[in-house]
């Protein structure tokens, strides 16, 4: 596909979204609206989000670093090169790294370790935008596409793993700023809405974790851009008119280890594609 | 009253779901990762992750506060309420109405020259005519014509505004005026549009 066409496609999408805005605003049923809408786009050969898990396949096999080899030496969690599950048992412990780490984390240290690579670049394209491409966006849209129809497995045997998840829920619930919100603000109660956008309740283990955690990373079709948890929740922290949090810190994990945990079970369909 | 309780055993059952997973993390722990996480922020936005009293009360409590707690903190909060010197609480509403409806300023998004709005619509719905309105607060269509249009209750809608905990610990609406986050002229001007006859809250 052209670049051309994607972003024709891309167009249409935000179109359409455009146009059923006011329409379910009245619609009675508002969310079997949504269910068409999402049924309508989640062809892969109309999700943009694939041409980065092409990208992602490129990355991943590039050599690359000071020691000139790809990503292919790079341990994911389930062996050395082993793509397949890797990404439904993370974030997780890494004995080599003495670290628990989410997939970005994990990618950034292979990349320093294996490949010997200056990651520098790599960080200040961390999100991608018109006319930059995002290696790590492409990386993660490919490995986690690897762990499609399987179940999100949280790691929690390990003190350190046990440590993030109880961390992670303190964040969640964790007031301050000029507004005095926490992530509980919008995503700690049943079937909300903020203005008319439904919000998915993560306070508590189920369905809503569990759709939301399974269908990220997503391509946003307001963004046109491939997007990852990392950026979900920098996103967020954004409207709690926080400061911006570190990229691929360990606080961010913690959430993340929370949230697969309360998605335990979900199964994961990625790159799917939304708003 | 009964609604609190409600939400204290709502928040007991999810609470115990997870008790089963992991025990509450150690707040000096937390603190480690709060540091990292904002490592960089500058001083003026790092002062932003600083939890007040009653942040870190309500954190602490999962928003749900014993009666004892409660009432310390909404007495807390009730003494540093600023009403209006002029003693009016009433601005303009078509100003409010602006107020209501933007919910720009304060995000690490925004410039500096970025108007401030409450965004009162991302969780409430107020003029019948906006459609597009949040549910995570109540509904407050016809607010001021049920309580008639009475100065006492536009006093109290401003006290709520300024401050949400001074009448109810641990809400989770934000302290506009505490915070400085809106001007005493903005809480005015919403309080205004919720109290105005002519305002489109109460048509």
């Amino acid at each position: 596909m052209t670049r051309m066409k994607i972003h024709r496609i891309g167009a249409a999408l935000v179109t359409v979204l455009a146009l059923s805005a006011p329409a379910l605003a009245q619609a009675t049923d508002a969310d079997k609206e949504i269910e068409r809408y999402r049924a309508m786009i989640n062809d892969p050969m109309a999700n943009p989000g694939y041409l980065a898990v092409d990208r992602g396949e490129v990355l991943w096999s590039t050599r690359r670093g000071a020691r000139n080899v790809s990503l292919e030496g790079c341990d994911l969690g389930e062996g050395v090169g082993k793509l397949e599950g890797a990404f439904a048992k993370l974030p997780r412990f890494f004995k080599d790294a003495d670290r628990v780490m989410d997939l970005e984390q994990r990618l950034l240290w292979c990349m320093q370790k294996v490949q010997e690579l200056d990651t520098a670049d790599v960080i200040k394209r961390r999100f991608g935008g018109p006319g930059v491409d995002s290696d790590m966006q492409d990386l993660v849209a490919f490995i986690a596409n690897k762990s499609n129809g399987m179940a999100y497995q949280p790691q929690l045997s390990h003190p350190k793993e046990q440590e993030m998840l109880a961390v992670g829920e303190a964040l969640f619930h964790r007031r301050a700023g000029v507004n005095d919100f926490s992530c509980t603000t919008c995503h700690g109660e049943d079937a909300r809405r903020i203005r008319l956008q439904a919000l998915p309740n993560f306070s508590k283990p189920g369905k809503d974790a569990q759709d939301t955690m399974g269908s990220w990373p997503t391509y946003r079709v307001s963004q046109s851009q491939l997007r990852t948890m990392q950026h979900r929740l920098w996103d967020c922290y954004r409207q709690m008119r926080h400061p911006i949090p570190e990229y691929g810190s360990d606080g961010i994990t913690a959430l993340t280890v929370y949230m697969v945990t309360m998605a335990r079970g979900g199964e994961i369909t990625v790159p799917s594609i939304k708003r | 009253m009964k609604k609190t309780m409600l939400a204290a055993c709502f928040i007991l059952v999810s609470g115990t779901a997870f008790a089963q997973q992991a025990a509450q993390a150690d707040p000096a722990t937390v603190d480690r990762y709060v540091q990292s996480m904002w490592a960089k922020a500058s001083p003026e936005w790092k002062a932003r992750i600083v939890q007040d009293e009653t942040q870190a009360e309500c954190s602490a409590a999962r928003n749900t506060p014993g009666p004892a707690q409660f009432e310390k903190i909404v007495a807390r909060e009730k003494a540093g309420v600023v009403f209006p010197a002029d003693g009016t609480v009433l601005g303009d509403w078509k100003s409010g109405a602006k107020v209501a409806n933007t919910g720009t300023g304060g995000q690490f998004s925004d410039g500096p020259d970025t108007y401030v709005g409450g965004n009162c619509y991302a969780c409430h719905q107020m003029a019948p005519g906006e459609l597009s309105y949040g549910t995570l607060g109540p509904s407050l269509t016809g607010y001021g014509k049920a309580r008639n249009f009475s100065a006492e209750a536009a006093k109290a809608a401003y006290a709520k505004i300024y401050n949400a905990q001074s009448v109810m610990a641990c809400s989770q609406m934000p302290r506009f005026g505490h915070n400085r986050f809106l001007t005493e002229q903005q809480i005015k001007d919403v309080t205004a549009f919720l109290f105005d006859p002519e305002s489109p809250v109460n048509k």
